[in-house]
């Protein structure tokens, strides 16, 4: 326990932070609720006619799909590729580990927009062999969110690589355990919950890129966050508040089932 | 044992899906944009030349400096203060610091730049209930122009800044401030002049890494400046897809990377990048 505890002005800093950071997610709210077809706060009646729409209207819909979709193949790709790389620098400490490791973290650290426009020179330059797969197709934002995903999926696997005992490894392979067979028996059943971590925060991260996905799309491949930026800059949408209300209380829900299995596994 | 031939091929076969995925699918195509940059519309480095002395290029480039200062500045005290409530607060207090850190971390940048265009426009939470008690009559402008593109940003940006504070304030020697308030000194000293100075390598990188962030930014800019505040970021989406000029956009992307690199090879010779985390 620290024995320093925060005194009544940061309590107050804190507190005022803390609304900072809730109020823009709590505005929303009365925003869905407006009868109005433009952005407004509601004057007396309520409607639940933009939460309608969101169900109604097959552009929403579609792109829900489109981004559970590409979500899920991003995520795949990007846990796989991050898993064996993983196993890779865990198993075999090569030597130019540093080096390997810090070029796999580059499209974490160099600016967005670079991403976004080196990804767009790739996707285009497909384009011009393939029509399918390039500029504004899924294939080629799944491919395009898979590079910007997999820096985040190693750094997980690889974190919670370090916390396992090197000698359980060391055990089964003084026994005769092929390399195949040290990864799939003994490694990977240990970093079990870094691994689906790492699956599932790619999923998110795709679920909700769109710095990338602005550069690399156009009318094709509408993913959900594009459609919110299309309502966004034009004239606001007020069936963004009521998705944004959906998708603040799954947040809220998921972070609150989190913290309730990670009492339980702290309790075992 | 290291180093034996089937070892390394192990390795180099475990490895290698992700390193060619990352050579086709990242570094060569970075490649292409340098390229655009030196060849396009001309060949030659014209378009560097043009950053130098192109006097919108030039108004960006510092409007974008002087945003990301402010941002820093204003996250990484707000995230101070909401950090060492998180990590050195009673337990009730911990769980909502928590909450509130953690919630907006995991929410979309479009959702929470939408929140802020909720409660900031003409016809937004605040401007209406100002004018509904007649505080004011016409709504003041708090989007579409620098304050909003400050205001999002910090909030995108304070959850970012609170993970390397709460490292340092985390693993610092409580010994060292139990002498200071033995030794007599008040609380506000103590917090000054030993807490202050011993989470300096957490200030240090949690500065950093907002203002590097802060550099590249794209959407909450894009969306609360209305296009009237445009930074750097932005302006490279302009000059691929509106006013296409291609070269421009791939130069000042080339001095992006360059600048960023710059700044997180500074970083590095003061902190250690485990001292992030």
């Amino acid at each position: 326990m620290p024995t320093y505890r925060p005194g009544p002005v940061s309590l107050i800093l804190a507190v005022l932070v803390a609304l900072f950071l809730l109020l823009p997610l709590l505005a929303v709210i009365p925003v869905s609720l407006t009868p109005s077809r433009m952005l407004a706060m509601p004057t007396g009646e309520l409607s639940l006619r933009h939460y309608r729409s969101l169900i109604e209207d097959p552009r929403w819909l579609d792109a829900i799909l489109l981004s559970i979709r590409i979500g899920i193949v991003s995520s795949v790709v990007s846990t796989v590729l991050a898993l064996c790389f993983s196993l890779g620098v865990w198993m075999f400490q090569p030597r130019f580990t540093a080096a390997l490791v810090g070029f796999v973290l580059l499209p974490m650290v160099v600016p967005p927009v670079v991403s976004a426009i080196t990804l767009y020179f790739l996707l285009t330059s497909i384009s011009g062999v393939s029509s399918f797969f390039g500029y504004d197709t899924w294939l080629g934002v799944a491919m395009a969110h898979s590079v910007m995903t997999v820096p985040f999926a190693t750094v997980l696997i690889l974190v919670s690589l370090s916390q396992l005992d090197r000698r359980i490894d060391l055990a089964a392979r003084g026994l005769g355990a092929s390399v195949w067979e040290r990864a799939t028996r003994i490694i990977m059943p240990n970093i079990k919950f870094g691994i689906v971590t790492a699956a599932l925060l790619s999923f998110v991260l795709s679920w909700e890129e769109i710095g990338v996905t602005l550069f690399i799309t156009s009318v094709n491949a509408i993913t959900l966050p594009r459609l919110m930026w299309m309502g966004l800059r034009d004239n606001i949408d007020p069936a963004i508040a009521a998705l944004s209300v959906i998708l603040i209380i799954i947040t809220v829900l998921v972070l609150a089932a989190r913290s309730v299995v990670v009492k339980m596994r702290g309790g075992q | 044992m290291r180093g034996t031939l089937s070892d390394r091929m192990g390795a180099a076969l475990l490895m290698a899906p992700l390193l060619l995925f990352l050579v086709l699918a990242y570094a060569w195509p970075f490649l292409g944009v340098v390229k655009w940059s030196v060849t396009l519309p001309t060949p030659g480095l014209g378009q560097y030349g043009a950053l130098a002395t192109d006097a919108l290029v030039q108004s960006v480039f510092i409007r974008t400096l002087r945003i990301a200062l402010i941002v820093t500045m204003v996250s990484v005290a707000a995230a101070y203060a909401i950090t060492m409530v998180w990590v050195r607060g009673s337990p009730a207090q911990r769980i909502i610091a928590e909450f509130c850190i953690l919630v907006p971390f995991w929410i979309s940048v479009l959702t929470r730049a939408f929140g802020w265009v909720a409660l900031l426009s003409n016809r937004g939470l605040i401007n209406t209930w100002l004018q509904s008690i007649g505080f004011i009559s016409e709504p003041l402008a708090l989007v579409r122009n620098e304050f909003g593109v400050i205001v999002g940003m910090t909030h995108f940006l304070i959850p970012f800044a609170v993970f390397p504070l709460a490292s340092a304030m985390r693993s610092l020697d409580e010994r060292v401030l139990l002498a200071a308030r033995g030794l007599g000194s008040s609380r506000m000293r103590t917090f000054w002049t030993v807490f202050v100075p011993i989470t300096r390598s957490g200030i240090i990188g949690s500065a950093m890494i907002v203002f590097v962030f802060s550099l590249g930014f794209f959407v909450t800019p894009a969306i609360l400046g209305g296009g009237r505040s445009v930074m750097i970021a932005e302006l490279i989406y302009l000059r691929i897809f509106q006013s296409p000029d291609w070269g421009l956009g791939a130069a000042i992307s080339v001095v992006l990377v360059l600048f960023v690199g710059a700044l997180m090879a500074l970083l590095f010779r003061h902190v250690r990048p485990k001292q992030l985390i």
